[in-house]
């Protein structure tokens, strides 16, 4: 096993991670604020990818797009928390539940209405489209460096948001008391409006960030919503700083344990049976986690104080 | 008045399906119309409806009524709609199928209600070899072939060391059984990844494993939009000249578009391998090829080259009975023959019933209005018969 691959799959562990922060981050604040399980998130990612990409063909520069789909997923976030998901606060999780999951056979069916079943694919600019030479002779591509480095920049921009604003007071104060937030006189309406659209936002920016690897398809975000779930029970529900170190966390046990659990498992067992049932078992072991998590800290890594 | 007119002819209609009823030929069709993988099935429905336009809609003096059904990419539902086919519509062929799985798991319903089962891609090893059924029948190829034949390729173009990459299904393990029964060269890797409705599409961690194996190619299969996906990644994980592509089933006139969209030109050149092409010179290819351009404005699939055979094969069984759709004996008899115009060419069938025919050599080309397209350069197996055709004892 080289140092090399090591690194590289440590980049690709360290991307996938702040993939997941993106969508996880908004999951664990609607979760947390408005005790509102959200099974649509991953439609807002679609949605978030979908616009990106009508855009870049429209405008001729993904950077553009970026910037016009951040705020039109936004509008899309207000709008399905104004018409829809304000009705449910109320209504136990299961409704939640059930209501979220016709969004998102709604979302899928909208999508192949108005951009067919073909999916759609991002021509990313030259200078993101090339490898970078890291030192120690690693190359790895550009665009996921990028992805590295927004990720990273938005959760640097997340944290001064909910520690240093007092949007972010607002919002920690709706996390740890509702009610009481409500009787001090801040607009809870407003707020939960305003978090819904924050979490579309984040959820559209990674859709929009994978798009270019692996195109805008229909039901895109439904399986790496599952995942996002994960995240925010591992990391704590509510809690922003959990939602970082368990999505890091998970992006590179996914990844390592793609990368090195059939070289490890061929010295145990036999090649054949190593080869099918590593796929298998690389795909169980952040639900090992999840398990091991919810046995001993049920609460999560980081739960959200003065709950 | 015009109302009344319109309630008399429904009326009638209704009045008289029941004794018109049975004269009819019925096709269940069943594909994945939803899901990302729905890119496929379309390129299938708009096959077999051009194919259906093409002989006016009659097989034999009679009417045919097409039934379209979508598994939603899942084994448990294209069983359901397999099973709904045979006994509500009592159809007299079940066809379509693109995957191997949906495939054996739907497979026994439409047998042993007593219809023919036409594989218009799937093609696992299980149905070729102990599974096979005198009522089935492919006009696609058994899954291990085409690899086959990409196998002999690497072979002849000196390819010492490959690395190998495909979706952890049935049809992925045939593939990689395949190109493995016929390289000779050292398989330094391989890499089963989850497939299915949440299949994996970013492969980040596998393709630096496969640059790290320092193998001299890369054989893949990712079918359907997965191939598009697999195909930016290795390009812009600066692969290309690195390690060279060989692929199955990957690079196709689905993938194609998006990828010349998103400007992904490390996939020109490329090859792989195929029983048909675009440009394959046979009397019906160019039929079907300029009238699927003409109706859709894109070049047709091989799904699509396979789905418009299907028809073919079941007209030219109906018109052998003259229309006597219970003469289950007499249309197998015509379909065994294979004696219909394939887009192909002339090909014959193997005793399981799966076609003896040629793999060719195909390589990623700009086309004279600058479409990318693949063109066949070589034939690289003649009539060809899958290795389970042995176990098959019929």
């Amino acid at each position: 096993m080289d140092a090399g691959l090591v690194a590289a799959q440590l980049l690709n562990g360290l991307q996938l991670g702040v993939l997941l922060f993106l969508l996880a981050s908004g999951l664990t604040l609607i979760f947390g604020i408005m005790d509102f399980v959200n099974l649509a998130h991953g439609s807002l990612y679609m949605v978030g990818a979908y616009f990106c990409a009508t855009l870049t063909d429209a405008t001729g520069s993904f950077l553009l797009a970026v910037a016009l789909a951040l705020p039109a997923t936004a509008l899309v976030g207000a709008a399905v928390e104004l018409l829809v998901v304000r009705r449910l606060y109320r209504r136990d999780h299961l409704d939640h539940v059930l209501a979220t999951f016709g969004l998102i056979l709604c979302f899928d069916t909208l999508v192949q209405i108005l951009w067919g079943p073909e999916g759609m694919a991002i021509r990313l600019p030259a200078w993101a489209d090339g490898q970078q030479h890291l030192p120690g002779g690693l190359v790895f591509p550009t665009y996921r460096l990028l992805i590295i480095g927004a990720g990273l920049a938005v959760a640097a921009g997340l944290y001064v948001l909910v520690v240093k604003t007092k949007l972010g007071m607002r919002i920690r104060a709706g996390a740890s008391n509702p009610a009481m937030a409500g009787a001090l006189g801040i607009d809870i309406g407003l707020l939960f409006t305003l978090v819904f659209a924050l979490g579309a936002v984040m959820a559209g920016l990674a859709g929009m960030m994978i798009a270019p690897i692996t195109e805008a398809s229909i039901g895109m975000g439904n399986e790496i919503i599952i995942t996002a779930f994960v995240v925010v029970i591992v990391g704590g529900i509510g809690s922003i700083r959990g939602a970082f170190v368990a999505a890091l966390l998970i992006g590179l046990i996914d990844t390592m344990g793609r990368s090195f659990l059939d070289m490890g498992l061929k010295l145990v067992i036999d090649v054949q049976a190593a080869e099918t049932s590593a796929p298998a078992l690389s795909a169980m072991l952040i639900y090992i986690l999840m398990a091991a998590v919810l046995a001993f800290r049920p609460q999560g890594l980081f739960p959200p104080k003065a709950r | 008045m015009k109302k009344t007119a319109l309630a008399l002819a429904a009326a009638a209609a209704l009045l008289a399906s029941p004794s018109f009823g049975a004269d009819k030929v019925k096709i269940g069709f069943v594909t994945t119309v939803t899901t990302p993988a729905g890119v496929i099935g379309r390129d299938m429905v708009d096959a077999v409806n051009l194919a259906m336009k093409d002989i006016g809609g009659m097989m034999g003096g009679l009417e045919v009524e097409l039934i379209i059904e979508d598994d939603g990419f899942k084994p448990e539902i294209g069983k359901q709609k397999t099973d709904k086919l045979v006994k509500q519509d009592d159809v007299h062929f079940v066809a379509g199928f693109i995957w191997s799985h949906v495939l054996l798991a739907s497979r026994k319903s439409a047998l042993d209600g007593g219809k023919f089962l036409i594989s218009s891609n799937a093609g696992p090893s299980q149905i070729a070899g102990k599974l096979c059924h005198e009522n089935f029948f492919s006009t696609s190829w058994q899954n291990d072939q085409t690899p086959m034949a990409m196998g002999e390729v690497l072979n002849q173009r000196g390819v010492k060391s490959l690395y190998v990459m495909a979706p952890n299904y049935a049809a992925g393990k045939n593939m990689v059984s395949g190109v493995e029964r016929t390289f000779k060269g050292e398989i330094l890797g391989k890499d089963m990844t989850k497939w299915g409705k949440d299949a994996q599409l970013d492969f980040s961690a596998e393709l630096a494993k496969a640059k790290a194996s320092g193998a001299d190619g890369i054989f893949v299969f990712y079918p359907g939009k997965a191939g598009g996906a697999f195909i930016k990644q290795y390009q812009q994980a600066g692969l290309q000249g690195e390690i060279a592509l060989y692929t199955v089933f990957t690079v196709d006139s689905i993938a194609l578009p998006n990828l010349q969209k998103a400007g992904m030109s490390g996939v020109l050149g490329s090859l792989n391998t195929q029983f048909w092409g675009p440009d394959l010179d046979t009397p019906q290819n160019r039929k079907f090829v300029s009238g699927f351009k003409e109706a859709y404005g894109r070049y047709p699939s091989f799904y699509a080259a396979q789905s418009y055979d299907t028809i073919f094969l079941i007209k030219s069984a109906v018109e052998a009975v003259g229309g006597n759709m219970d003469d289950m004996d007499g249309m197998r008899a015509a379909m065994m023959k294979a004696d219909f115009p394939s887009v192909r060419g002339p090909f014959r069938y193997g005793n399981n019933h799966f076609p003896i025919q040629n793999f060719y050599l195909r390589q990623v080309v700009e086309d004279a209005d600058g479409v990318w397209t693949t063109t066949v350069v070589d034939t690289v197996l003649k009539d060809h018969q899958d290795v389970y055709a042995a176990e098959c004892k019929m």
